[in-house]
């Protein structure tokens, strides 16, 4: 018999499984409710995730992963079992979308999944002490609550108390029962622990547990960011979806599930989009700082690796508990979370304001980390002016990420105490003040947009000499450009609350203080093209990825001036015109030179590099549609089409545009799994690269790929600029002696 | 230089083409006050800055992609340049300027739709989850649409029950957001008759989306005579029906509750006085005098099936009175 390759087996394994699938969970739904229904959604969960578990054993047969996808199927039918059957006992009927079976069903499904790829890893002993740590809290507020004769139960389980309780036991237990505290508790105890751990773990396994090397733990925050970027996506096509058409068609006022209604659920998935994506751009770009700053600096690792681990471990329980928030009821607020509709927004509000809380510490002490790094473990002879340029944005990112990071978590936590305890901050029956909570909010979340592109902006810098072949045009301009960004952002703040009714006046000085952020913006620009001009330009994808970035970026900037301006932002405020902006900025700020890191420094990690014709492909067909998506939405914007909305006035006439901002939010996300197929299939089957693939001069590509796992053999020194293509005879860095003579 | 000079015609060129690109597919609404006027002008000024910076930066760009690209086979590197001090002065310093010129056009533009009225009628805006109520303080006038006469300034004084709202009016341009526990101010000189819509700016909940009021600019004599039928209204609706329509109009009930059988937010309130009502413990309950008075005082008592649970319905304080002029209206809306 001929071979079938594995990709048709798997296929055909998909089509079966996924028959199965939905032929049982029509059956189910039969029994249930004693109708046929041939497109219930519970059909459709079934099929599809029988259908991975089955294309996965076509294809690879018993690999781990397959198991995983197995055990997860698993996992998530006991969970719901579990769930239903508890919900039965306290609720005393059966209710087939209770929020507890779908919580259970999330929770030990994930677990599983961990659980089956690798049996006890530190993923799935946190997520057993995390799952463990919530009971275990919800249930000693409910014994309490007992005692006390206050009603325990609610439509959630617990009531609201009890989950914030058990939310945040379960970070601590996730962070205790899986190991990345216990070197300090030996510490504390007076026992010693090896300076540098060798891996435990050899092989992709590591990557599932604790492991100090700054390498792996880029890697670990880069993959984690890639999913939240994928469950990001998949909120936004949900919501995009509803919008193709006015009227409610998709998320109607019929459906339930979570317990909430389809507009409810809209509120709940454009909330989370938000929120989801800003997660997944701070471990994104932690993740390529982690990897590439100790290497840019010829140092052996961070300067703190156990707090690096911690900061990385810390956000994996903080996005279990963002996703709970879906469940528990979801939100109805915006990632912004504005009281008081905060303040009367249903459950899931807690366990978001709970995730973000605790994101935060990873943000915050990934920042230490990177400062202290930079301070501390540069080569010898690296003066500050000839650091490469990523690692300028790296600091001036970290400067923002350390110090205003406590004002989002301070900010949702004074609305967390007024929920729980009824203190009265921002409710003026109680003296409050609701426009003091924007400011709290803002003083962080304006400077953090600077976090999401500055880094995004420092690889456009690092990568655009090596493929224009020239030095990078006005260095210290463009160094000093990240620090001016930073710190005039600071000051900014209030520029979006001009409609909000804040002191009228301040409003002027706040406009002027925005625009002067337009300068050190253009400096980039302008010393960006300077860079390209007379070059020798070749443009493989992670050039292509750089030259998207800065023509979206572009866009960003320009359509940020009307925004600046008072009397425009009073029409621009809280409109579609706002939401193409700001999407303009981050894909060009972060999403578009993300893409190109992970392309170009991809054969460092892995000795391989991803597949050029799929490269391209991801980005021919994700750039023209972002554009058509962003230039739509800033011009329904403008003709009145407000944000945050689940229907729009059928007699605006936007239900064209709004169909072809479906359309390419659909093409954008095909682009995307194109992309995530190459990366993870070029990690095995890529073509061999283990030289400087890209003819760089810095020090990690003067090594072979992929990176010894100290780093460098020999120690080098800075006896160069960084950037001096074209110099003939100039070196950036020398090897103390020759790597090549060792044997 | 030859390149230069080619680079700069260009950009003149694509610069141009943006702008007059721009400027032809209209890209603001109608303009319908006087305060939009200043901001359009402004507006106009920024197109015209972005259009040239956008062929400033993206001409040279794609140039530099077509003309200096690796040819086949070639291996080395770019020009020498490692930067010109004389040339990052000048693109720091010329859009300082440029962007001082904006900040102060802006300010300039912020004082004009902030110009105050003496003459200023006086309208009260009330907004709560998800209505808009707007009340003539002078004739005793309380309505859900909003009447404007042209070419008058009106100062909205807006409060909220709730949460924060925000009221837009696109072809006005100014919004203003109207923040629990204050009162908030909104100028505006209609300058266009016509049917607009208020549609809140700010996410206040669940049905967000729809909270929209009309805008109706009128005539001067058309605004009097719309006032004094209005006003003839209000003086006549002494009856408890009158009186609980009136009701339900400031407490913007309608907001959530049809009264043509549609279903909005909450159930309806045609034909419900005296009907069966099946709620989401799977009882039911038939909606008479008690059951109306509960679901006022306390609207999480009992939820209608098929409706959010808990109730997004805050609780509402009448009076015995009230709620017995709320009754004898709900009994003709059958």
């Amino acid at each position: 018999m001929k071979k079938i390759s594995p990709v048709v087996r798997g296929w055909l394994s998909f089509a079966i499984g996924f028959i199965v699938a939905y032929i049982l969970g029509i059956g189910l739904v039969y029994l249930v409710n004693g109708s046929l229904a041939y497109s219930h959604l519970v059909s459709w969960i079934f099929a599809t995730f029988a259908g991975a578990a089955a294309y996965s054993w076509g294809a690879s047969g018993f690999s781990p992963l397959t198991k995983g996808l197995a055990w997860m199927n698993l996992g998530a039918l006991v969970g719901f079992a579990l769930g239903l059957v508890i919900d039965l006992i306290v609720q005393g009927s059966l209710n087939w979308v209770a929020p507890t079976a779908s919580l259970f069903a999330l929770l030990f499904g994930f677990t599983a999944f961990f659980l089956g790829v690798a049996g006890f890893n530190a993923v799935s002993k946190g997520l057993i002490w995390q799952i463990s740590g919530t009971l275990l809290g919800a249930i000693f507020i409910s014994i309490i609550r007992v005692v006390m004769g206050l009603e325990w139960s609610g439509p959630f389980l617990f009531t609201e108390p009890a989950w914030v309780l058990g939310g945040f036991l379960g970070v601590i237990f996730f962070l205790s029962g899986n190991g990345s505290v216990s070197d300090w508790f030996k510490w504390a105890k007076g026992i010693d622990t090896p300076e540098h751990h060798e891996e435990s773990h050899a092989g992709w396994e590591k990557y599932l547990n604790i492991s100090l090397d700054h390498k792996v733990i880029g890697i670990q925050y880069t993959v984690t960011a890639l999913f939240l970027i994928s469950v990001g996506g998949l909120f936004a096509l949900v919501f995009r979806t509803e919008l193709a058409a006015s009227q409610l068609q998709f998320l109607t006022t019929d459906m339930k599930l979570f317990g909430q209604n389809g507009p409810q659920l809209y509120n709940t998935f454009m909330s989370l989009h938000g929120m989801i994506m800003i997660v997944s751009i701070l471990l994104g770009m932690a993740g390529i700082t982690n990897f590439v700053v100790p290497l840019l600096l010829g140092a052996q690792d961070m300067a703190f690796p156990r707090l690096n681990a911690f900061a990385f471990w810390i956000s994996v329980p903080a996005s279990v508990l963002l996703l709970m928030s879906l469940i528990l009821g979801g939100f109805d607020t915006g990632w912004t979370g504005y009281p008081p509709l905060s303040v009367r927004a249903p459950m899931g509000i807690q366990m978001f304001f709970l995730g973000v809380f605790t994101a935060g510490w990873s943000s915050i002490l990934g920042a230490l980390n990177v400062i202290v790094t930079v301070m501390r473990m540069r080569s010898k002879g690296m003066t500050a002016f000839r650091m490469p340029i990523f690692v300028w944005a790296a600091i001036a990112t970290s400067i923002i990420a350390l110090t205003a990071t406590q004002f989002i978590g301070l900010s949702f936590q004074l609305v967390m105490f007024q929920r729980l305890l009824g203190m009265g901050f921002f409710d003026p029956a109680k003296g409050g003040n609701p426009v003091l909570f924007q400011h709290l909010f803002w003083f962080y979340s304006h400077p953090a947009v600077y976090v999401f592109i500055l880094p995004g902006l420092g690889v456009i810098s690092e990568l655009l000499p090596v493929f224009a072949r020239k030095p990078l045009f006005g260095y210290r301009w463009i160094a000093m450009s990240s620090l001016a960004i930073a710190l005039v952002g600071f000051l900014v703040w209030a520029h979006h609350m001009f409609t909000s009714g804040m002191n009228e006046y301040l409003r002027v000085p706040f406009m002027y203080s925005t625009l002067l952020v337009a300068i050190p913006t253009g400096v980039k620009f302008f010393s960006w093209v300077a860079t390209l001009w007379k070059g020798k330009i070749w443009a493989p994808t992670p050039m292509l990825f750089v030259l998207g970035g800065i023509v979206v970026f572009l866009l960003g900037g320009l359509t940020g001036p009307p925004n600046a301006t008072v009397s425009i932002d009073l029409h621009l405020h809280d409109t579609y015109f706002i939401v193409g902006h700001f999407h303009d900025t981050i894909f060009g700020g972060f999403v578009f030179p993300f893409f190109a890191a992970l392309y170009y420094w991809f054969p460092k990690a892995t000795g391989r590099r991803m597949n050029e014709t799929l490269g391209k492909i991801h980005f021919w067909l994700m750039t023209p549609s972002f554009f058509i998506l962003t230039f739509g939405m800033m011009r329904i914007g403008l003709l009145g089409m407000r944000r945050r909305i689940v229907d729009y006035d059928p007699a605006l006439n936007f239900d064209a545009t709004h169909l072809l901002l479906t359309v390419m939010g659909y093409l954008i996300a095909i682009s995307v799994l194109v992309f995530i197929y190459n990366f993870f299939n070029s990690i095995k089957n890529g073509e061999k690269a283990e030289g400087n693939v890209w003819n760089s001069r810095s020090p990690e590509w003067q090594v072979p790929s992929p990176m010894p796992t100290h780093n460098y053999d020999q120690p080098f020194e800075v006896v160069g600029e960084p950037y001096d293509y074209g110099l003939p005879g100039s070196k950036y860095v020398e090897f103390s002696a020759p790597a090549k003579s060792r044997h | 230089m030859q390149h230069i000079v080619i680079v700069g015609i260009l950009v003149i060129v694509m610069a141009v083409l943006t702008y007059f690109g721009l400027d032809s597919i209209g890209l603001m609404p109608v303009e319908a006050s006087a305060q939009a006027v200043s901001i359009d002008w402004l507006w106009n000024w920024q197109v015209i800055a972005m259009s040239f910076l956008f062929a400033l930066i993206v001409v040279p760009l794609v140039y530099s992609l077509v003309v200096f690209r690796r040819k086949k086979g070639e291996t080395g590197d770019g020009e020498h340049i490692e930067g010109n001090t004389s040339l990052e002065i000048a693109w720091t310093v010329l859009p300082l300027f440029a962007v001082l010129a904006f900040a102060y056009m802006g300010a300039y533009s912020l004082g004009e739709t902030n110009r105050v009225d003496p003459d200023a009628i006086e309208i009260r805006v009330k907004a709560q989850q998800f209505a808009w109520t707007f009340e003539y303080p002078e004739y005793g006038i309380v309505s859900t649409e909003l009447h404007l006469p042209l070419n008058q300034q009106v100062v909205l004084k807006m409060e909220s029950a709730d949460v924060i709202h925000s009221f837009w009016v696109p072809e006005f341009r100014v919004k203003q957001d109207v923040v629990p526990g204050r009162v908030t101010e909104y100028r505006i000189t209609p300058t266009l008759v016509g049917d607009y819509k208020v549609r809140c700016a700010e996410l206040c909940g669940t049905s967000h989306a729809y909270m929209e009021a009309g805008v109706i600019v009128d005539t001067k004599g058309d605004y009097a005579a719309w006032i004094a039928e209005q006003a003839a209204i209000a003086a006549a609706s002494q009856t408890p029906e009158g009186q609980g329509q009136i009701l339900s109009v400031k407490y913007g009930c309608l907001g959530c509750h049809s009264i043509d059988g549609s279903k909005l937010t909450g159930p309806t309130w045609f034909g419900l006085y005296g009907s069966n009502v099946e709620l989401d413990n799977g009882t039911s309950v038939v909606a008479d005098d008690a059951f109306i008075k509960e679901s006022i005082l306390d609207p999480n008592a009992s939820v209608v099936a098929g409706f959010p649970s808990p109730s997004v319905m805050p609780p509402y304080t009448l009076t015995d009175e009230e709620i017995a002029n709320f009754i004898a209206y709900l009994k003709t809306l059958k």
